[in-house]
């Protein structure tokens, strides 16, 4: 199965590569699909079906509304080059070169922060998941649900649920509030 | 959009549709839940907008509606925590319904209602979405 897993993955990383790289942004969407469908087989494998429902579902849905969202705009792919060329002569592009210490800067903090904070773990193999423990023993019998999943999501963390509920409405808005013509003219 | 496509839509639309209800109802017995089945329903009704919507400006009514269905189910989703917070211990989302015998489809509590109030506005959401931008394309012409 890890041989299986490891296909997929590199499968998934030629996509997201391929992705990042398309001049056409309908295929640069076609081949962000194989990223998502790869990783709803990677659930099915390790027995998360919870996961790779919700994956696929998600998945198409979301392919539709960009195929939609690049009907409206344009198909082309507008990112800028590291230099722009004025009559002849070229100049270094401001904005990429914001974007590429901020990320330099940003990575570099990251790293020194996850190295810092690796030293306080656990040795590898032992964990110390205290409550998931709890959860597996008396989740049927506290919740009554014979799937611990649900259980979990909308009894023991039902904040968490709210929390994502929220963000969709905050994304319906946002769209609603983007996409008006009248306010506009 | 072509006769093929259409006769397959009538088909399969309720089919989607019922799946859709089937996951989210079961959610406490089976995988799935509220964001998967919810997802699915608006699945059905994107399938029937793709495949019938020639006029999507008539549409517009139907916007509104399932942005305010999205709300409303939202509210109740805030109100049963609440309902929770005053019975029993002191916790929002306190299960505070009898929680019966697991594996029945009537059991684990407020599970199921908190199950099919997600689902609602999950497919109420995404349907939103989607109408806003098939409208925003039509009004812009």
């Amino acid at each position: 199965m890890e041989a299986l897993l490891a296909v997929l993955i590199l499968l998934m990383i030629a996509g997201s590569i391929y992705t990042l790289h398309a001049r056409d942004l309908l295929s640069a969407v076609i081949a962000y699909g194989i990223t998502g469908f790869g990783l709803v087989i990677c659930f099915l494998l390790l027995k998360a079906p919870d996961l790779a429902i919700a994956q696929i579902v998600v998945e198409i849905i979301t392919l539709i509304i960009m195929i939609a969202v690049i009907r409206i705009s344009t198909r082309e792919d507008l990112t800028e080059g590291a230099t722009i060329k004025v009559e002849g002569v070229r100049y270094v592009n401001l904005r990429s070169a914001v974007y590429f210490v901020t990320g330099l800067l940003f990575v570099l903090g990251f790293m020194y922060y996850f190295m810092k904070s690796t030293l306080n773990l656990d040795p590898f193999g032992e964990h110390s998941a205290r409550m998931g423990q709890v959860y597996i023993e008396q989740g049927a019998e506290l919740t009554g649900s014979a799937n611990l999943v649900a259980g979990v999501l909308f009894d023991f963390r039902a904040y968490d649920t709210l929390g994502e509920a929220t963000i969709l409405i905050t994304a319906v808005v946002g769209i609603l509030t983007v996409l008006r013509l009248k306010g506009r003219k | 959009m072509t006769n093929i496509v259409k006769t397959v839509t009538r088909i399969i639309g309720g089919v989607v549709f019922l799946f859709g209800l089937y996951i989210v109802t079961h959610g406490h017995l089976s995988p799935g839940g509220g964001f998967a089945g919810g997802t699915i329903i608006a699945g059905a009704f994107i399938l029937l907008v793709l495949a019938y919507g020639d006029n999507v400006m008539h549409l517009r009514r139907i916007k509104e509606e399932s942005s305010a269905l999205e709300n409303i189910a939202i509210f109740c989703i805030l109100i049963m925590a609440t309902v929770g917070f005053m019975l029993g211990a002191k916790v929002f989302f306190n299960n505070f319904l009898p929680t019966g015998v697991a594996g029945q489809l009537v059991s684990a509590g407020i599970i199921p209602l908190f199950n099919i109030l997600i689902g609602i506005e999950v497919a109420a959401a995404l349907f939103t979405i989607f109408l806003a931008f098939v409208i925003f394309k039509e009004e812009e012409k």
